[in-house]
């Protein structure tokens, strides 16, 4: 029986090869049905400004975002490849992990060039139950204000 | 030998023809800089709301030209140029500051919130050796002043002393739709740029053109989100430089509109797993619930549903543009209205639901270009006027009167 923080290092990698591997209709089933994920940027956290890149109240919406990128979303083709550095856990009385790691995010375009798309951290609240860890609440902070043309996969 | 801008001849066709040798020839950029961004156009520069505040600065740019934007200890607003009046180093290094002086950092210049020279370090000398001459005298130094004005909030600059008063430069229907959006108590709810690959004009021009708008993008018609909102139509200044599109609620709704203020979301029925996105309210009572202005060159003003936002964009070369997010609320907005903006921030911005395909459609025409400086685009959707139209918007009449506006500015003929 592996520890919490084993299984939450797990839980993150596993989410990061999903997106990596374009398994986007998988991506939702990583958060809690009611779950919130907010892409934002440190500007806009260190001013307390709500509004940030992409915001998701609950898997529907999550959903929809896959579903418009596969559908109706015209972009170029490019794959991303997330490196995330090792979690750090800090456990809640309620049995929830506040969990905070770093990434990387490269973008490989249709071109076969690949660069640094993203830095920046993720705040995670997870929860656990019967299927394993869960994320409740996840804020992708990017380090910077400034986005590469175009941000359309789950980061 | 280069050849110089001044040889471009403009196709016949005036502005239903644009060189494509416009999107990448570094010579028609550097005289964009001159005619165009120090030229007599009034400029975006940033909202009062960021410069609310004695020593409150904001430092942003005309063009390539970083400047300087102040309110001083009596309240009133200065533009400059941020470059020091000793070396040319950038004064203020920070996007956002609070300051009772501004200094260089390289040899402490001190000047004034409004610009003015106030002392130079070492001015007498250490120990009585060095030292600038006798005859140095702080009052006749100063960083580069321009011209400031604000309407809606909104404050704009200009190098130019032949630039018309803003409003008059704007005229009365884009003053007044910029009123009706902007002229109210503004809150920032978020900001954010996006780096976009191309010229800035393929931008400007995007952004007027509203033939493309549900043919690029299909997020409305793929969840087929019920819009009632389909009627609408095109206005153009006096000098079509800058536009107004928008579309508006059927009339027939409207009585029922009228007696109810409530959230319309059922209004927008749709096959949406999470539709809380778009959850709206009347926010206006003219029925218009989507709406884009352009000012002439680089700023745009939206109104999409209640997600109200400007953008702009600053050419950081002649095949790159920062374009610029600011998303906005009132200060009178309840909770539910805050929260209802947020939400709605979705539907543009860098991840855009409705709109991200504007981030790369541009870069498809920069490099679709490239080698093509001697051809040409065809833009007669519309007809060949640049003439508002208040009853379609399957035209690119906005986009006419860009190019009109650019051709009159630089001084391009046939």
């Amino acid at each position: 029986m592996s520890s919490n923080a084993d299984q939450i290092a797990d839980f993150l990698e596993r989410y990061c090869h999903t997106l990596d591997d374009g398994l986007f209709e998988d991506w939702s089933a990583y958060f809690e049905e009611d779950a919130s994920y907010l892409v934002t940027t440190r500007q806009n956290v260190e001013a307390n400004m709500p509004i940030g890149i992409v915001l998701c109240e609950g898997r529907g919406m999550m959903d929809d975002r896959i579903k418009a990128l596969r559908i109706a979303n015209i972009f170029e083709n490019h794959t991303h490849r997330h490196v995330v550095g090792r979690p750090l856990i800090e456990p809640k009385p309620d049995g929830q992990c506040a969990v905070r790691s770093s990434f990387v995010i490269y973008r490989t375009m249709h071109t076969g060039q690949t660069e640094v798309f993203a830095t920046g951290r993720y705040d995670d609240v997870l929860k656990p139950g019967p299927q394993g860890w869960r994320i409740a609440q996840r804020r992708v902070v990017l380090d910077s204000r400034m986005v590469d043309t175009l941000m359309v996969y789950p980061l | 030998m280069e050849t110089t801008p001044c040889d471009l001849r403009w196709p016949a066709g005036g502005a239903t023809r644009v060189p494509y040798r416009v999107f990448s020839d570094p010579a028609i950029y550097q005289m964009e800089q001159e005619k165009i961004f120090r030229g007599p156009i009034w400029h975006y520069l940033c909202l009062t709301v960021e410069v609310k505040n004695p020593g409150d600065i904001r430092t942003t740019w005309i063009g390539d030209t970083p400047i300087i934007v102040t309110r001083d200890e009596n309240g009133e607003l200065h533009g400059m140029v941020n470059r020091c009046a000793h070396k040319g180093a950038l004064v203020c290094l920070k996007e956002r500051d609070n300051k009772k002086s501004l200094t260089c950092v390289y040899h402490a210049w001190n000047y004034k919130l409004d610009g003015q020279l106030r002392g130079v370090a070492f001015q007498k000398g250490v120990k009585g050796k060095g030292g600038m001459p006798e005859d140095f005298d702080v009052s006749k130094h100063r960083l580069q002043p321009i011209r400031v004005s604000v309407v809606a909030g909104i404050v704009f600059g200009t190098f130019s002393d032949e630039a018309p008063p803003l409003e008059e430069f704007l005229g009365d229907r884009i003053t007044a739709f910029l009123k009706r959006n902007m002229d109210h108590p503004l809150k920032i709810l978020g900001t954010h740029s996006q780096m976009i690959h191309n010229n800035w004009k393929l931008y400007a021009e995007n952004v007027r053109d509203s033939y493309h708008a549900t043919l690029l993008h299909t997020f409305y018609t793929t969840f087929k989100v019920n819009r009632l909102d389909m009627d609408g139509g095109i206005i153009l200044s006096e000098k079509k430089w800058h536009h107004i599109s928008y579309s508006k609620r059927a009339t027939l709704d409207a009585a029922a509109e009228y007696t109810s203020a409530e959230v319309h979301s059922a209004k927008y029925s749709s096959e949406l797993d999470g539709p809380q996105l778009l959850q709206a309210w009347d926010g206006f009572d003219d029925q218009i619930t989507h709406s884009i202005q352009t000012i002439f060159p680089t700023l745009v003003s939206q109104l999409t549903l209640n997600s109200l936002a400007v953008r702009f964009v600053v050419p950081r070369g002649v095949d790159k543009t920062e374009l610029y997010w600011i998303f906005l609320g009132y200060e009178t907005d309840t909770p539910e209205q805050e929260k209802m903006r947020v939400m709605q921030a979705n539907l543009t911005g860098a991840a855009g639901l409705v709109a991200l395909e504007d981030g790369c459609i541009n870069s498809f025409v920069q490099r679709g270009t490239r080698g093509s400086d001697d051809k040409a685009s065809f833009i007669e959707m519309g007809g060949k006027l640049a003439e508002s139209n208040e009853s379609s918007r399957a035209t690119e009449a906005a986009v006419r009167g860009f190019w009109h506006g650019y051709q009159t500015i630089m001084g391009f003929h046939e």
